[in-house]
């Protein structure tokens, strides 16, 4: 079957066989290797999008039905000239290290920000509980939130 | 494979059968489709059917999901609700996923038990409510025909005001129950006890309610009775996530916990 959807703003058109993920359309078929695929049960968030303007695991989102919706993955948060604040903190705070978590903290941490412009630790850490990164110990990563809730800039 | 996106509610049920499966939020569905454990040629997608997701009062209608309970659900079931896996599962998993799933340890389950709730079923060619009891038939086992929807969940009238949900497992967030619960007082005395995880389907602590229930001020010892009286009603077992003393013995520990919240 073709499925029709908009991929960060753009209308997109793909083939779909099997019952497979949003996450392997994206990656596989649209060309965008942001959205990371670590453990395909939803207990890792790396493969974090925005599902008509909801925060999901795209590894358990059935492609097919994603036919008409509207998503956001980490290529599509930014402005064209720059980086989103969110990447903007990681990036000072240092709170990448492998990586491999940072396109799915980013996109937890845009959707959290889009609802609450000034979360408190607490619940930037509530916000990012489906996200498991093996590196960083999380430290510098809500260091780097708590900086960007502090200013209006997002 | 093919999918169905159906614009009502008979059409998605005109769409069942022949083997069609329902997917809503897909987090238990994809999963098992993720590992390959099985591969669904029809499915019909619940996730944009409005009808679903109608909450009218003590009518939940099976769309709604875990976040919209969290925030607008009664008090214990909205503690239930924020337990359940993380933000991302919570904005897609649904209250009828978690039944269709009805795993032992489904968070949603203690609270529906505790308050007496019942299921509505739907076919082309039928309509039906069920008690929980009728519903819940085995490990993940339920009544529900294959050609039939969960359609809601029914709340009785006047909850207590007292009730409480928790829940025990190896950390805070994400993660399935070692042990969930609800306890509810009503200012009569009278008590509910449900538990999940610790039977093939949720269960009910009779003994322990009828002892405590026409009890006005529970003393300690009559705490303490009232736990030993709940590990001894669980049918645990022992399995990955823990083993059958632990589960008997916490049972017993949060149930007379969450009975101290509802007292004090
Ligand atoms: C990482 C992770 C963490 C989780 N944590 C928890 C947790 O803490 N507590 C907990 O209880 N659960 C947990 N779950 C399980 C799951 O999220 C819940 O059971 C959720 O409620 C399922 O809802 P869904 O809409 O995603 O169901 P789906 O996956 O869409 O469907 C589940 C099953 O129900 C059937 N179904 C769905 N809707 C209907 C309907 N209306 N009528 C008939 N059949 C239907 C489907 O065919 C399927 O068999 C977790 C899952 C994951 C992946
Ligand atoms: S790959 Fe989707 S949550 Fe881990
Ligand atoms: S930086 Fe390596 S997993 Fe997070």
């Amino acid at each position: 079957m073709i499925v029709e959807l908009t991929v960060n703003g753009v209308p997109v058109t793909a083939r779909v066989t099997n019952p497979g993920s949003l996450l392997d359309l994206l990656r596989d078929e649209l060309g965008l290797p942001g959205s990371k695929n670590a453990c395909e049960q939803g207990e890792c968030g790396s493969c974090s999008v925005i599902l008509d303007g909801e925060l999901v695991c795209s590894c358990l989102v059935m492609a097919a039905d994603a036919a008409g919706s509207s998503v956001t993955t980490v290529e599509g948060v930014s402005p064209d000239d720059g980086l989103h604040p969110v990447q903007e903190a990681m990036h000072h705070a240092g709170a990448v290290q492998c990586g491999f978590c940072t396109p799915g903290i980013v996109v937890a941490a845009v959707d959290l920000f889009a609802r609450n412009a000034h979360p408190s630790s607490n619940e930037i850490k509530d916000a990012l509980a489906g996200n498991i990164c093996r590196c960083t110990g999380y430290g510098a990563i809500i260091r780097a939130l708590e900086g960007v809730g502090a200013t209006d800039e997002h | 494979m093919e999918i169905v996106h159906p614009n009502s509610i008979d059409e998605a049920l005109a769409g069942l059968g022949d083997g069609a499966i329902p997917l809503a939020g897909g987090t238990d569905l994809m999963v098992e489709v993720n590992f390959g454990h099985i591969r669904p040629e029809r499915v019909i997608g619940l996730r944009r059917l409005a009808e679903l997701k109608e909450w009218d009062g003590q009518r939940i209608g099976a769309g709604v999901t875990w976040r919209r309970i969290e925030t607008h659900g009664p008090k214990a079931l909205a503690e239930a609700a924020r337990t359940v896996g993380s933000p991302q599962i919570r904005n897609a998993g649904t209250i009828g996923g978690n039944l269709g799933t009805a795993s032992p340890a489904g968070d949603g389950h203690p609270f529906l038990a505790a308050v007496g709730a019942s299921i509505e079923l739907a076919s082309t060619a039928s309509q039906r409510t069920l008690t929980w009891q009728e519903f819940f038939t085995g490990v993940k086992e339920t009544a529900r025909r294959p050609d039939e929807l969960i359609m809601a969940v029914h709340l009785p009238a006047g909850l207590p005001e007292r009730q409480c949900f928790g829940k025990i497992g190896i950390r805070n967030a994400m993660v399935i129950a070692t042990v969930c619960a609800v306890v509810t007082r009503a200012d009569d005395g009278k008590t509910t006890v449900a538990l999940g995880s610790v039977a093939p389907t949720p269960i009910r602590a009779t003994g322990a309610e009828n002892m405590i229930s026409s009890i006005g001020h529970p003393s300690a010892g009559d705490l303490v009775e009232f736990q030993r009286l709940v590990s001894e009603e669980v049918r645990p077992i022992t399995d990955h996530r823990s083993t059958e003393e632990y589960r008997r013995h916490g049972a017993g520990v949060l149930a007379r916990r969450l009975l101290e919240r509802c007292l004090s």
